[in-house]
């Protein structure tokens, strides 16, 4: 069954063309990647299809509904979560409260039932802590549960925002950059992670790199953006024979070695 | 540390805080215990700044609107019809205005509702702003809210103000409230709403992201901070029992930041230490405005001159002290314990020394 599907998806800022007729299909328990050089637009995909930016035309169609122009909160609800290239915790909470703060979306109780700590509020906070905790032991920060997010090394930072985003319930996680900063070693643990949350989750992943040999790796079909168009669509054998895709992407590679 | 215990403990200081009450109430002279309800009601206003600033990170500037609003509404209320028609002079007071009088307890409750619904009329536009801009509309609109207040003569008398309104306000009433104010700020903030009011205040977009409707738990923030500090406002118009626009304009707004800064922004319990030292302290600052002899040398009285005093203690806190005084730390029975345990121990372990 097909998840996600963007039709003509355009983003322009002012005389900017940031992407242009972006489409994309992709079935449940799919693992697509996304790639191409640095500011060839793939972010401002991510930011498009979870609602930080109103796409200037296209439409995309998540689960069924048509997602197009929805707020990040309703699309959040629906199923899609993210991550950030440039992390983005709640710095001063601690790692536990961030893991929290993503079943916010699913509590029942009112302000008033909150506030006062009637019996309804305290299971359900009960059962949020709970899931909290199996969460970070999924992601193996059980025990830094309960320092301040702010201060963890950084690979830790990675797994939270990816904790984070589990909490919310998703269906479809958008993965930026996950292995920005990692070593070799660090990649492959990410990769065999990757597969085994969306095993337990049973999620579909679409995920942006910007190191192409990494991606091939992993991801069966892999899309190729640049300047904002999609230069190139297929297997990882399929993209690095690709002509267009040699010369923007790894013709500089190339050079650079 | 189990968390019965510290329930029993907490039950028990609100136990003392109440026999202290009641024996202030009947034995202390009217300007300490009026010093007293000060303090109660400083808490209220700087409890409900802390929710909007402290927890959800928005600046605003509009306390002394809601405060107005709730004093209005309720000193309007509760003032007997006689006295209206006594002080509305220039132009009489509107009917059904000039014959209702209520009893304390709706007219409070009357006046936070009205604080509140006003909260989420100046919420909608100005919570869509980010930041500076936000300051400068809620300041604009608490001085809107003066502005109206000195003009609308027949309802509320404009810049002669409202006099003899009832003194309902003592100490079980402004305490009563600063605890239930407290005790709603601290449950909420420490509830799933609470987590997801720090992470606006962490970050808008992460939030976003993460499902927490921003818009919503700003604006819930804010009504219910301005509805709390309606109640505040209340109880110092019933307080004071005179009241003019004047009374109500940006300098009181400055005074709850003041008081969040000086305590630490995010800690309720820097919230009540600062209210109680900042009170306090403008009271023991009085002696200043007055003249002053240093020998053969007589300093002329200028009044004022607290506020200049005021202003350096406030300048070495921030020096200091630069998170205020608790930073954004909570007062517990675990924290007080850990630090009260060494003292016995090393008087124990005196005690057996002197045995032998």
């Amino acid at each position: 069954m097909t998840i996600l599907k963007t039709d003509g998806l355009s983003k322009h800022f002012g005389g900017l063309i940031a992407v242009s007729d972006f489409n994309v299909e992709m079935e449940e328990g799919e693992l697509v990647g996304l790639i191409g050089p640095n500011g060839s637009g793939k972010t401002t995909i991510f930011n498009v299809i979870t609602g930080l930016y109103k796409p200037t035309a296209g439409s995309i169609h998540f689960d069924g509904k048509d997602v197009t122009g929805l707020r990040p909160d309703k699309i959040t609800a629906l199923g899609i979560a993210r991550t950030f290239q440039n992390i983005r915790l709640f710095s001063e909470l601690s790692v536990l409260d961030n893991v929290m703060v993503g079943h916010h979306l699913r509590l029942h109780s009112s302000p008033f039932v909150a506030a006062l700590g009637l019996p309804m509020y305290r299971r359900e906070e009960e059962e949020i802590t709970q899931n909290s905790w199996r969460l970070l032991e999924t992601v193996g920060l059980a025990n830094v549960a309960q320092e301040e997010a702010g201060g963890l090394p950084y690979g830790q930072q990675r797994k939270l925002e990816i904790a984070r985003a589990l909490a919310t319930r998703p269906k479809l996680l958008l993965l930026d950059e996950p292995a920005a900063g990692m070593n070799p070693e660090e990649v492959r643990e990410l990769m065999d992670f990757i597969h085994r949350i969306m095993e337990e989750f049973d999620l579909t992943v679409f995920l942006v790199e910007h190191h192409m040999r990494l991606i091939m790796g992993i991801c069966p079909r892999i899309l190729v953006l640049d300047h904002g168009v999609t230069i190139a669509h297929g297997t990882p054998d399929e993209i690095q024979n690709d002509p267009k895709v040699i010369e923007a992407y790894l013709g500089v590679e190339e050079e650079d070695a | 540390m189990r968390k019965g215990t510290s329930r029993i403990l907490t039950a028990i200081s609100l136990l003392v805080l109440f026999l202290f009450l009641w024996w202030a109430e009947e034995n202390l002279d009217p300007y300490l215990r009026r010093i007293l309800n000060l303090i109660a009601i400083n808490i209220i206003w700087v409890v409900t700044f802390n929710l909007i600033y402290g927890y959800t990170g928005q600046f605003s500037l509009g306390h002394a609107g809601f405060i107005a609003i709730g004093a209005y509404v309720t000193a309007l209320l509760t003032l007997p019809p006689a006295q209206k028609e006594q002080s509305f002079f220039l132009s009489p007071c509107i009917w059904p205005l000039s014959v209702i009088q209520w009893p304390f307890l709706p007219s409070l409750i009357l006046g936070a509702l009205l604080a509140g619904v006003f909260g989420v009329l100046i919420g909608i536009p100005s919570l869509q702003l980010r930041g500076d801009y936000m300051a400068l509309v809620t300041l604009g609109f608490a001085e809107v809210i003066r502005v109206i207040n000195m003009n609308l003569q027949s309802i509320t008398n404009g810049s002669l103000g409202l006099k003899g309104i009832p003194e309902y306000t003592n100490l079980f009433w402004s305490w009563g409230c600063a605890i239930f104010t407290i005790f709603v700020v601290w449950m909420l903030g420490n509830s799933s709403y609470g987590r997801a009011f720090k992470a606006i205040r962490e970050d808008e977009i992460a939030a976003e992201t993460t499902g927490v409707s921003i818009f919503y738990h700003k604006l819930m923030a804010f009504a219910i901070a301005a509805l709390l500090t309606g109640v505040g406002g209340g109880l110092f118009a019933n307080l004071i029992s005179t009241i003019d626009p004047n009374l109500f304009s940006f300098l009181l707004s400055y005074q709850v930041v003041t008081i969040l800064v000086l305590g630490g922004v995010g800690s309720i319990t820097g919230n009540v230490l600062a209210s109680i030292m900042y009170v306090s302290l403008f009271e023991l600052l009085r002696p200043i405005d007055q003249p002053m002899t240093f020998g053969s040398i007589t300093l002329p009285g200028r009044p004022g001159m607290r506020m200049v005093m005021f202003s350096i203690i406030f300048l070495l806190v921030i020096l200091f002290y630069r998170r205020g005084l608790m930073g954004s730390n909570e007062f517990s029975w675990r924290w007080l314990l850990s630090k009260l345990q060494p003292i016995f121990k090393r008087k124990r372990q005196e005690d057996d020394h002197s045995k032998d």
